[in-house]
This record gives structure tokens, C-alpha cells and sequence, in this order.
């Protein structure tokens, strides 16, 4: 058991760092919940990918620089201490992609990730509905054969980015008489296409950081089925693991925020009420970030990412709270003025909701890792 | 980077757990406390004889000259099936403080250690039992005389305080000494921590209340569910503090292993309901011995201060 990083990997940190370190916006960018952020955020991808930073860990053909995920993770952890934009591009970079390395076509790969690496096309993910949160596999809305594709009808909502997204995926019911887990393709729809509906909702902060998608007879042409046409909950299941596991929410961020708590907490002159808790939310990132170190070693000898990622969901949506609260607490009377802080707060808040909540994710803990009979669910 | 354990330490750990399934050690700690030291070292001397009395002693005095990891890895083990005994002084603490033909019988299993190491470890533990009484404090040795037997809410923790005697010289490494009695305690939390949640899991699987297995009811789940989220994120702790020896990593791992195993015994005397709370049940014998651990080596409070200094 070791921590030490090769020649190769060291040098690949380094080069990292010294590229972020010249290149990081020096005004931070404005929300990308916003049009102009928006377009802001689009402009620092491209940046990030002419220097081939955006999707390290890819294979070189689609933008990538075929890095491990060894040096994926040290990647992120430069990334955030450096205090780079978050990724606008993020349900495309961390949630499709993976799903189109697994389950996409040859001709999909090429058609769509470079776009994708420089979000050119920046990606929704368009899996709620009204009456399917939780319970996705609840879901209504159609996807109706016809010549060359599918007509795809129906309501998504929650969905995030997609008021200013370009493209989204989602999982629709293609087989009217199926119920549940079956019948169902998973399908990207181009949200400029007629019918399609957008209406952005604003989130706790004001800004419209989902929407809902109203979909009217779309058309969506066969090469963007991903997967076998019926079986789409199996590719979901890709998505979802993704999602909840590390490649969405890598430790560095948890780590960059902790380090700055600490140093918040040193500059306020150390007030003793928050202590423990400062020091906890260390400890816990800390731990995110060892924990995923393991993961990422298990991954190197072979073994899959299974219902485990739902333990990191747990711990990091708490983690992520606990922090953004003690920063507030630290602040004092100053924690409800807008700012890093309370914005962080604020989208902290989601994380114990989107991508299943943490009641889903305890049943699943509780039922898939211990072995606890099943309960309704 | 490879942040796994070896496929020895693995073993090691199996050995030391088929071993430790096969003796009674719940029996051995009621005797224990009671005073009769007999079942207690039997276990002693089985599992020297696995090596694990001389992980940390170097090759020249006949031991292992093992590496922390593996400490740790054997002190989970020690805490999953609640061993008793001064574990933490002999075979943790003690290789640090002497270069000393006394490491040989402390590998043999021969030489029982008790260590005080104000301000932390105010009381030793088993001083009547160990036949090496050192005490710690500003880099020096002290030999000690034990005090009067105090009582621990683990009875099975038998503590005296240190009346000191001669001055035996500088210790060799006393901080390092500290650090892994720290980090052997915080790996016999999360071994009692794993112990508290197979053994609830297992009960909640099997007990039945309003015709269905407790276990299916979504409240008592969730509870049990954040235990093992609690656990599984406390291990890389303990072990990414076997490999760096980093006093913030080593502080980390204690204050995460004492909350970890903290919410696996209150959370597991609520699974189990009253026959948890009966002095009969097992549980009762890690739901202290966590209480104890928690305080022992440094309390959360000087842990969490050493993250943050
Ligand atoms: C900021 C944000 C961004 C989002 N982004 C997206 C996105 O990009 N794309 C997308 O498709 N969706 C997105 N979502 C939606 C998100 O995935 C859903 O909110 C989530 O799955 C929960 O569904 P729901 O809101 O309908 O709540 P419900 O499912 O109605 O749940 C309400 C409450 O009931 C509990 N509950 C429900 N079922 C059970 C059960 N079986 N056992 C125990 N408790 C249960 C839940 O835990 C929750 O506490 C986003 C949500 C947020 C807040």
C-alpha cells in the first residue's frame, strides 16, 4: 500500500498546475446559470480544450490525453485548488460520455464527444418528469416509431442547464403496453428541434438553473438511440452509477473547499463554537478523497463500480452541506451577504436531492451492500 | 499509488480472524474483568504465535519489523472481536520507546507492556498483569508503580494510575510511539464499529416484529446505512495514516474511527432493542469499549485541534 506517484504521474500534475495556474480567469466568471455566464463558460471549454485539458482522461482521438484515472482524479484536485469555473459541461462530460464510451456506437463517439469536450454542445440531462422523481422508472413520456427515428412526446422537468443547453438525454417509454423497467430507449433529443418546448425555472438563488422540457411530437432519428431500442434502463443504469459515484463529484472540489474553511476559520481568529466542525469537514474531505484513492485502485485491478457509489453519494452530499454551513456559521453576520460562500451553500442544498435522493440512497446502501430484506420502494 | 492492501495483509487479517472466531473472547473479557487473566493471555500467546505480539518489533530482537499498515490492519482485527488486554502499549506503542533485549519477549508473547503518556494516557492500562510499566513524559522513561485499580464504564479495561518511580533514560522515538498508539486505537474503533454493524445487520435480518424481519422497515435501513457510510469512509483514514505517519492524517483517522464506531454502537443497541442493553449480549462489551476508545490516546477534542493547527 502506497501514495507515492510516479515520474509520469508527478509530471503530469505539474504540467497541470503551471497550466492553470497562467490560465484561470482572473475575474471568476459569472454564474452559468445566466446568458451571459453561459457564454463565458462556453469560452473557458474551449480554452481548456485547445490545451487539451477538458476531458483528460479520454482517448486522444476524441480531444483527450488518454490519461489514467489515477491522474484524472490529481487532475480535478489541481483544478479546484486552483480555483478554475465548474464545468458547464458537466452532464454531458461526466454522465454521457461515460454512457457513450459503454453503450454508444462508433459513429456516435465521433459525432458527438468532441463537440461535447468543448461544449460546442453542451448536454441536459432530461430524466425527471412531474410524476417520476425517485421513482424514474415511473416515467410517461412516448417515443412512437416512425420512418427514420422516433416521435417522441411528453413532459421532463428539473432539468439542469437546460435553459440554455443545446442538447439533452433522457429515457422514454417506447413500448406503450411495458411497464416499469421495461420498454424503455434512451434517446438524445436536439432541443432546437421543432416541438420542443423550454421553460426555464429559477432555483433558490433566482437564477434559471433548470427547466422544464415540454416535448410536442419531436422528432429524434435512429443515430441518436443509444443502446438496444427497449432496453434503455440498462444503459440508464451507466448514467446513474456515474452520477452518484466519483466521476461526477471527484474529491478535489470537497478538498479545495475544505482548505479554504480552514483558512477562513485562521482568519477569523479561530472562533471556538466552530472548531470541531471546521475540523470535521477536513476530515471528511480528506477521507473523500483517500476513499476514492481505494476506488480508484480496485478500478486499476479490474472490479466495476456497483451499488458502492451510492455510499459516496451519502458522504459527499452530507460532507458538502456540513462545510457550506460551518463557512456561514464562521462568517457570522456577514454569512447572508451573497458570495462565495452562500452561493456554495445554496448548491449545496441540491446535492442531497438530485441524482437520488439520500433516502434512495440509503435503501440501496442498506439493501444491495448489507443485504437487508427488500422494502417497498 | 497503489491505495490497497497487499494480498498478505489481507491474509493476515483472515488468519487472524478465523483464529479469533474460534476462541471465546467475549468469555475471556468477563474473566478479564473479573481479574482472571487466565482465558485473556491463552489468546495472547495464540496469537503471538501468528506474529502479531512481534509486527512491530525490529528483525535483530526477533521480530517483524512490519510496517504500520500492517499494525493497523491487526489492530482492526483486535477490535472487531474486542480482545482484551494492552494491546496498544506492547505491541504499538512500546517497540518505539526501547532499543531494548525486552523487545524479544515482547515478540514471543512472553513481555506484557503497560504505558502512561501524560497528559494523554493518564491511567495505564493492566498494569497488574504487565511485567514492563513504563511511563512517558517529556521524551523520558520512567518506570511506574501501579496505584489503585480504577474502575472504566468498560470493565473489561482494568486502569491504574501511575505512581512513578526511576528515571530509565530518554525514550527512542516517543512521538512516534504516540502516533501509533493513536493509530492502533483508531483501528480497534473501526474493527468494533464493523463488529457493531455485521452484528446488527445480521439481528435486523432475523428478528421479526409486526410479521416482517425489522430489517425491511425503511427506518431501521437508513439508520444502518449511515453507519456503514460512516465506516467505509473512516477506513482509508486508518490506512492512509499507516502510510504517511502524518500527525493531521493520524488525528483524522482517530476523530472519524470514534465517531464511526460511536454511531455503529448506539445506533446497534437501538437496532437491538433491550437484549442489547443486557449485560448477557455481546454488544454491550464493544458499546463500552468504543466509549472507552474514543476518550483513550487523545480525545477528539486534542484530535481535532491537531487538524486544524
Ligand atoms: C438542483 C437540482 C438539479 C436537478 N437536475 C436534474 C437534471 O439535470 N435532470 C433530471 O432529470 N433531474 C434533475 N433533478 C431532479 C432530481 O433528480 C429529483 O429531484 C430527485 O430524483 C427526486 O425527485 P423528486 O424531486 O420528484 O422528489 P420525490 O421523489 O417526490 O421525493 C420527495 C421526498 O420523498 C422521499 N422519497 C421518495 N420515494 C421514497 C422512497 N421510496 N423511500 C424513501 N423516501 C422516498 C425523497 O427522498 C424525498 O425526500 C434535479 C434536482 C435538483 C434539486
Amino acid at each position: 500500500m502506497n501514495l507515492d506517484l510516479d515520474e509520469q504521474t508527478l509530471a503530469f500534475r505539474d504540467e497541470a498546475r503551471s497550466w492553470l495556474a497562467a490560465n484561470i480567469p482572473a475575474e471568476p466568471l459569472k454564474s452559468f446559470d445566466t446568458a451571459e455566464g453561459f457564454a463565458q463558460h462556453r469560452e473557458w471549454e474551449a480554452k481548456l480544450t485547445d490545451a487539451r485539458w477538458s476531458v483528460v482522461s479520454w482517448p486522444r482521438e476524441f480531444g483527450g490525453r488518454d490519461a489514467s484515472l489515477l491522474e484524472w482524479v490529481l487532475f480535478e484536485e489541481e483544478y479546484y485548488a486552483a480555483g478554475a469555473p465548474l464545468r458547464v459541461n458537466q452532464n454531458g462530460i461526466f454522465m454521457l460520455a461515460p454512457t457513450l464510451f459503454s453503450h454508444g456506437t462508433e459513429e456516435q463517439q465521433r459525432r458527438i464527444l468532441p463537440k461535447m469536450a468543448r461544449s460546442e454542445e453542451v448536454w441536459a440531462q432530461a430524466w425527471s418528469e412531474p410524476e417520476a422523481g425517485s421513482d424514474i422508472a415511473a416515467l410517461r413520456s412516448t417515443a412512437t416509431r416512425c420512418d427514420g427515428g422516433w416521435r417522441v412526446s411528453g413532459q421532463k422537468t428539473w432539468s439542469s442547464r437546460a435553459t440554455f443547453a443545446d442538447r439533452a438525454f433522457g429515457l422514454f417509454r417506447s413500448d406503450p403496453e411495458s411497464a416499469r423497467h421495461k420498454g424503455l430507449t434512451y434517446l438524445m433529443v436536439d432541443l432546437r428541434s421543432e416541438g420542443v418546448t423550454v421553460r426555464p425555472i429559477p432555483q433558490l438563488d433566482g437564477e434559471p438553473g433548470f427547466a422544464e422540457i415540454f416535448l410536442d411530437d419531436v422528432f429524434v432519428p435512429d443515430e441518436d438511440v443509444i443502446g438496444t431500442p427497449g432496453e434503455g434502463w440498462r444503459v440508464a443504469m451507466t448514467t446513474a452509477n456515474n452520477e452518484r459515484g466519483l466521476s461526477l463529484r471527484s474529491p478535489g472540489r470537497f478538498l479545495a473547499a475544505a482548505d479554504r474553511l480552514v483558512s477562513l476559520w485562521h482568519d477569523a481568529d479561530r472562533p471556538a463554537h466552530t472548531a470541531d466542525r471546521v475540523a470535521d469537514a477536513w476530515i471528511g474531505a480528506r477521507a473523500y478523497q483517500l476513499y476514492t484513492l481505494g476506488t480508484v485502485t480496485r478500478l486499476a485491478d479490474g472490479a466495476e463500480l456497483g451499488p458502492e457509489s451510492s455510499v459516496n453519494k451519502l458522504f459527499w452530499s452530507h460532507l458538502d452541506v456540513a462545510l457550506h454551513e460551518t463557512a456561514l456559521d464562521v462568517l457570522g453576520p456577514d454569512a447572508e451577504l451573497r458570495g462565495r460562500w452562500s452561493d456554495g451553500w445554496l448548491f449545496s442544498l441540491a446535492g442531497p436531492i438530485y441524482g437520488g435522493t439520500d433516502q434512495i440512497q440509503r435503501s440501496i446502501v442498506a439493501e444491495r451492500l448489507l443485504g437487508l430484506p427488500k422494502g417497498a420502494r | 499509488m497503489r491505495f490497497a492492501l497487499s494480498g498478505e495483509q489481507e491474509q493476515f487479517s483472515r488468519s487472524l480472524h478465523d483464529l479469533l472466531s474460534s476462541l471465546d473472547t467475549d468469555t475471556a473479557n468477563r474473566s478479564w474483568a473479573a481479574g482472571d487473566h487466565g482465558p485473556g493471555l491463552k489468546i495472547w500467546r495464540r496469537l503471538a504465535e501468528l506474529g502479531v505480539t512481534a509486527l512491530a518489533v525490529p528483525e535483530r530482537y526477533d521480530g517483524l519489523g512490519a510496517t504500520p499498515v500492517d499494525l493497523a490492519v491487526g489492530f482492526e482485527r483486535l477490535g472487531y472481536h474486542c480482545v482484551p488486554g494492552p494491546w496498544t502499549d506492547t505491541v504499538a506503542v512500546l517497540p518505539s520507546l526501547l532499543d531494548d533485549e525486552l523487545l524479544t519477549s515482547v515478540a514471543s508473547g512472553e513481555t506484557l507492556a503497560s504505558v502512561a503518556y501524560a497528559p494523554h494516557v493518564p491511567y495505564a492500562l493492566d498494569s497488574d498483569v504487565a511485567d514492563a510499566r513504563l511511563a512517558v513524559g517529556n521524551g523520558r522513561l520512567r518506570a511506574f508503580t501501579p496505584g489503585t485499580l480504577l474502575s472504566s464504564v468498560d470493565s473489561s479495561r482494568r486502569l491504574f494510575p501511575p505512581v512513578t518511580g526511576d528515571d530509565l533514560g530518554t525514550a527512542l522515538d516517543a512521538d512516534r510511539a504516540f502516533e501509533l498508539g493513536c493509530l492502533a486505537t483508531a483501528a480497534q474503533l473501526l474493527g468494533a464499529g464493523r463488529w457493531l454493524l455485521d452484528t446488527s445487520v445480521a439481528y435486523a435480518a432475523q428478528r421479526k416484529q409486526y410479521g416482517r424481519e425489522i430489517g425491511g422497515y425503511q427506518a431501521v435501513k437508513h439508520l444502518l446505512a449511515d453507519v456503514a457510510t460512516g465506516l467505509a469512509l473512516a477506513e482509508p483514514l486508518v490506512h492512509g495514516a499507516a502510510v504517511t505517519l502524518d500527525r493531521r492524517d493520524i488525528s483524522a483517522a482517530k476523530v472519524a474511527c470514534g465517531d464511526a464506531a460511536h454511531l455503529a454502537a448506539r445506533t446497534g443497541l437501538q437496532v437491538h432493542g433491550a437484549i442489547g442493553y443486557t449485560a448477557e449480549h455481546a454488544l454491550g462489551l464493544r458499546l463500552t469499549r468504543v466509549r472507552a476508545l474514543v476518550g483513550a490516546w487523545g480525545t477528539p477534542r486534542f484530535h481535532r485541534e491537531r487538524v486544524l493547527s
